[in-house]
């Protein structure tokens, strides 16, 4: 991957200055390079990591398995479209193995997240079944750890 | 029983007569002070990669609690064997011709003092890491350092070493990548260095530790040239590659007649390298090619924001080839390494270590490690930014 593209993950607020200290470019061309990734759509957006168990919001997560018929002709496309396109679903990804969907819903409480199972989900034609399971906690999220590890141990001075 | 007049002095005077480290004088004044950024530090930020940790976890569970063999397992010499030949084209064989050792300190310690007479010299380079000259000390060897320049990178020149190659001339240590400088040496110095060894039969010791983070250019091991390998002691370690400091382990590669006599003294003074760091380096050789690739890629950019944010404060800084130190000159500001240091930590709370502290040459310079984490970075550029600022004023 682009060593640009790595430092957005890493950091996204990272100033283009500092990215082109960094890679030895000019900072211009670090500008023009991201704008570039806008707009061909590779940058989807930029987005704060956060500890929500920390937040004490009220919401639940589930993820829920999706068993799906496929269609002749659109596969998975058409039916994984259309379940993206509710708000309640945050990623939506096709798998291999025992079931076809997987779905991260979220929800403002255990009652509203079944009768979006049940009202919804359940009842597009195709889905054939489905399996939720309700989070509990975050300990790591995007590559991110939810608890803040213990100081640098090392010896302030060292040879 | 004698009296107190005529009472022995307890310490050699050979071990008293070692001046105390820079290092620790400066960690003495840095470790009462809090919030402090340290720049000051020579050894990895990162954490031994999980896998490795976890195979000497697992050693650990099965009951891998005894010695080994006094050269260590048969089974890392043979990977490092294989490691040593793919990285740095040089073909040694386990059976004899390798000993794993705790750390390259021990590594180094056992080399000079296989091959030391009382009185014999041996040159190495500065600055440079500590402990170099004390260990010649303690062999009852004589150091002679041989002082390299920013104009050229700190790079150590063939010419450099043939002005001070005396009858007594045993051997000459090479430390490339260099801590503190970062230097490199590039293919012409290296031949010249192995001519000169061949025409004054020299041993060369090179410490390799930190191959394997080089950023530019090629990385050429003496040991590897036609006709070296039989005075080349080439020494290496997991420290800085794999980020395993606390696991104490280093190798050697030389001759079957020198690794048997660096063999005789690790048998007496150290036995065998533990066994769990002896396991966690097999698993590190076998599956840990994409860790150093990450980490040597972190390290870099690093290293570009460190280098370009010091030349554009006023600290004129070469970039360093490999290692993760940049040595800025500081000597423009009529001030000595230590008291730039000293005034910087107390000013801004930033702690870099005195180039003093790396020999006498290191005057007029500070070194700054880079492994530390990028934010850090950022923050201390933009404290000693501030502070030159006031200097320049």
């Amino acid at each position: 991957m682009d060593e640009l593209l790595k430092l957005l993950r890493k950091n996204a607020l990272e100033t283009p200055a500092n990215i082109a200290k960094m890679l030895k470019v000019p900072e211009k061309e670090v500008t023009a390079r991201i704008a570039e990734y806008e707009k061909k759509g590779i940058i989807r957006g930029y987005q704060a990591i956060l500890n929500e168990d920390q937040l004490d919001l009220d919401c639940v997560r589930a993820v829920i398995e999706v068993k799906i018929t496929p269609e002749r002709g659109g596969g998975f496309d058409r039916i994984a479209g259309r379940l993206s396109k509710f708000p309640e679903v945050e990623s939506l990804f096709l798998m291999s193995g025992g079931y076809d969907l997987l779905l991260f819903v979220k929800g403002p409480n255990l009652k509203e997240v079944a009768s979006f199972v049940s009202e919804k989900l359940a009842t597009i034609a195709g889905v054939v079944s489905t399996s939720t399971h309700f989070m509990l906690k975050t300990y790591k999220d995007q590559g991110v750890l939810m608890e803040t590890e213990k100081e640098d141990e090392r010896l302030k001075v060292s040879p | 029983m004698k009296d107190s007049k005529s009472r022995r002095k307890i310490v050699a005077s050979h071990v008293d007569d070692i001046p105390k480290s820079g290092i620790r004088d400066f960690f003495d004044i840095v470790s009462t002070r809090k919030d402090i950024i340290s720049l000051s530090i020579g050894e990895p930020d990162f954490v031994t990669p999980w896998h490795i940790r976890e195979a000497s976890i697992f050693a650990l569970d099965r009951g891998a609690t005894s010695y080994t063999a006094n050269l260590g397992l048969l089974e890392l010499r043979q990977l490092l064997s294989k490691y040593v030949g793919r990285s740095f084209g040089v073909n040694y064989d386990p059976l004899t011709e390798i000993l794993v050792t705790v750390g390259v300190s021990e590594a180094m310690d056992l080399a000079i003092r296989a091959i030391t007479e009382p009185g014999d010299e041996i040159i190495y380079h500065e600055p440079c890491f500590v402990s170099y000259s004390p260990v010649i000390t303690l062999s009852h060897g004589k150091p002679v350092p041989v002082v390299t320049k920013r104009d050229n990178e700190f790079r150590l020149t063939p010419d450099l070493i043939r002005k001070k190659i005396s009858k007594r001339t045993k051997a000459v240590i090479l430390n490339f990548p260099t801590n503190p400088t970062g230097a490199v040496l590039n293919r012409e110095d290296v031949e010249g260095i192995a001519r000169l060894a061949v025409d004054n039969d020299l041993v060369v010791i090179t410490d390799e530790i930190y191959s394997e983070l080089v950023y530019d250019g090629e990385v050429i091991s003496i040991a590897s040239l036609p006709g070296m390998k039989e005075r080349v002691i080439f020494l290496n370690g997991f420290s800085k590659t794999w980020a395993m400091t606390g696991f104490r382990l280093g190798f050697s590669c030389a001759s079957p007649e020198i690794t048997e006599a660096m063999m005789k003294i690790h048998q007496h003074v150290m036995m065998c390298a533990p066994v769990l760091s002896q396991k966690a380096a097999i698993e590190a050789l076998r599956n840990g090619n994409a860790d150093v690739i990450e980490m040597r890629s972190e390290y870099k950019k690093r290293r570009n924001f460190i280098c370009a944010s010091l030349n554009e404060m006023g600290l004129p800084c070469h970039v360093p080839k490999g290692a993760f130190y940049a040595f800025p000159y500081i000597g423009g500001y009529g001030m000595t390494s230590k008291n730039f240091s000293l005034r910087l930590l107390d000013e801004e709370k930033v702690a870099c270590v005195p180039g003093t502290a790396f020999g006498e040459s290191g005057e007029g310079y500070l070194r700054c490690s880079f492994a530390t984490s990028m934010d850090e970075i950022k923050e201390a550029m933009k404290r000693m930014s501030a502070f030159v600022k006031r200097l320049q004023k």
